[in-house]
């Protein structure tokens, strides 16, 4: 597929109108690089007691004690969680998308597992 | 399954409303934009923190330094949320921070502009934020997963950005006639620019929709344009200033503000590398990546230093 993104659109300047008022060579060498040669950590936070721990994003850190500090400085500046949880993005494995049909198609054929399946009288009541 | 097939059911997802999430099947020109606009967003927040941080030291009272510096947090904040997407599209943050260095990656032409008086904070959070919101509202419903969530959490923050910045220019245009002179010629070199933000006319912009089809945009430069002078127009008279366009005025036909004609040379040259700021903005970005080389070399040594001796105590 060779298709050019070529309109401008508002925050997306297209790579032949970017200019460059100084193309001088990358000079960031990967070990003063941008942080990226600290490790990724992903970031969970729980909003109040109660409430389960949600996944809110990433940043770098060199420890896991700089990821907890940068995740409240970033992710809580307005009283947003009351726990932070942290773990380093290589340790996460994660289901593969293309292989989604396999995975959860057992679960679809089988309605006898929702309580709605089953038809009582109404006095009953609720049940 | 042919690579047809894929875009077919790339395109039917979007289609139906379906965010894309960053291991599922994309178009490479689909992933380049978003790393692209992403990045230059990321870029945005961080070079934005230039024009305020220079009236930080500066700001005329507490309240309006505490007020400075929570909101340039919130532009690195930002910033962060935003490189965090572009990652996920397999983008190494390295690369993007290179980029930026060396001035091959853009940002917001509308921070080469410099920022002379203390009105120009109120200036800046009023109309520059003003008319970031207007994109960043709608890039909340953009079609890629991690990008729209990153710009909800963003607009969530932003708001306070404008309001302060508003609040700030009307107690100065209650203030002494130096105040309001101020005041005014903060909006005067402000507006125009904060228009250029959105974006050439949409009648110049060359071929493909392909930003829209994939729904990364959903609206065009223009809609946004029009809706930001729509509402600056009728606010810019509860300050009781004036926007510096004669051609500004009130549309019963179209139900719109009709405006000038704008500038279209200096919003190319700026994007080019030739705006008032442009060399000092990167100067500046380029120093303070630098001199903080050591303390990113220093924090991964000791990292690595606590962790053998964990290890070796564990031992």
């Amino acid at each position: 597929m060779n298709i050019q993104i070529r309109k401008y659109y508002y925050g997306d300047i297209p790579e032949d109108n970017a200019g460059g008022s100084e193309s001088k060579e990358s000079k960031v060498s990967p070990a003063t690089g941008g942080g990226g040669n600290w490790p990724l950590w992903e970031v969970f936070i729980r909003s109040k007691q109660g409430l389960d721990h949600k996944h809110v994003g990433s940043l770098h850190a060199a420890d896991a004690a700089m990821a907890i500090e940068n995740a409240r400085d970033v992710y809580t500046r307005r009283q947003e969680g009351v726990s932070i949880w942290v773990v380093e993005s290589k340790f996460i494995t994660a289901s593969n998308p293309e292989e989604a049909g396999e995975l959860y198609e057992p679960a679809a054929d089988k309605i006898y597992r929702h309580p709605t399946f089953y038809e009582l009288p109404d006095e009953v009541g609720h049940m | 399954m042919p690579v047809q097939d894929f875009e077919k059911i790339f395109q039917d997802k979007i289609d139906a409303e379906i965010k894309i999430e960053p291991r599922d099947w994309m178009p490479e020109a689909y992933r380049k934009t978003n790393i692209r606009q992403i990045s230059q967003h990321a870029h945005s927040e961080v070079v934005g923190m230039l024009p305020e941080g220079n009236w930080i030291s500066r700001a005329p009272s507490l309240k309006r330094k505490a007020i400075l510096i929570a909101k340039v947090q919130d532009e690195a904040g930002h910033g962060l949320y935003l490189y965090s997407s572009a990652e996920t599209l397999g983008s190494s943050r390295d690369e993007m921070i290179a980029d930026l260095l060396s001035g091959k990656a853009k940002y917001s032409s509308i921070f080469n502009y410099p920022s002379l008086t203390w009105a120009d904070m109120g200036a800046i959070g009023w109309l520059v934020d003003g008319a970031a919101i207007l994109n960043q509202v709608m890039l909340c419903r953009t079609s890629y997963g991690p990008y729209a969530r990153a710009m909800v959490r963003i607009c969530k923050e932003e708001s306070f950005h404008q309001r302060q910045g508003f609040e700030s220019l009307l107690v100065l245009s209650k203030g002494s006639e130096e105040q309001k002179a101020m005041c005014q010629d903060a909006i005067n070199r402000w507006w125009w620019p904060s228009l250029m933000m959105f974006g050439p006319k949409d009648s110049e912009s060359t071929n493909s929709d392909q930003s829209m089809k994939w729904k990364i945009k959903r609206k065009t430069n223009d809609e946004l344009r029009q809706q930001f002078v729509d509402m600056i127009a009728v606010q810019v008279k509860v300050l009781g200033m004036t926007l510096p366009d004669d051609k500004l005025k009130w549309n019963e036909a179209r139900k719109h503000y009709d405006f000038g004609d704008i500038n279209w040379d200096e919003f190319w040259n700026v994007v080019k590398g030739n705006g008032p700021c442009n060399k000092q903005r990167l100067a500046a970005r380029n120093k303070a990546h630098d001199e903080g080389a050591w303390v990113r070399e220093a924090a991964m040594v000791y990292a690595s230093k606590k962790a053998n001796r964990e290890k070796q105590e564990a031992a």
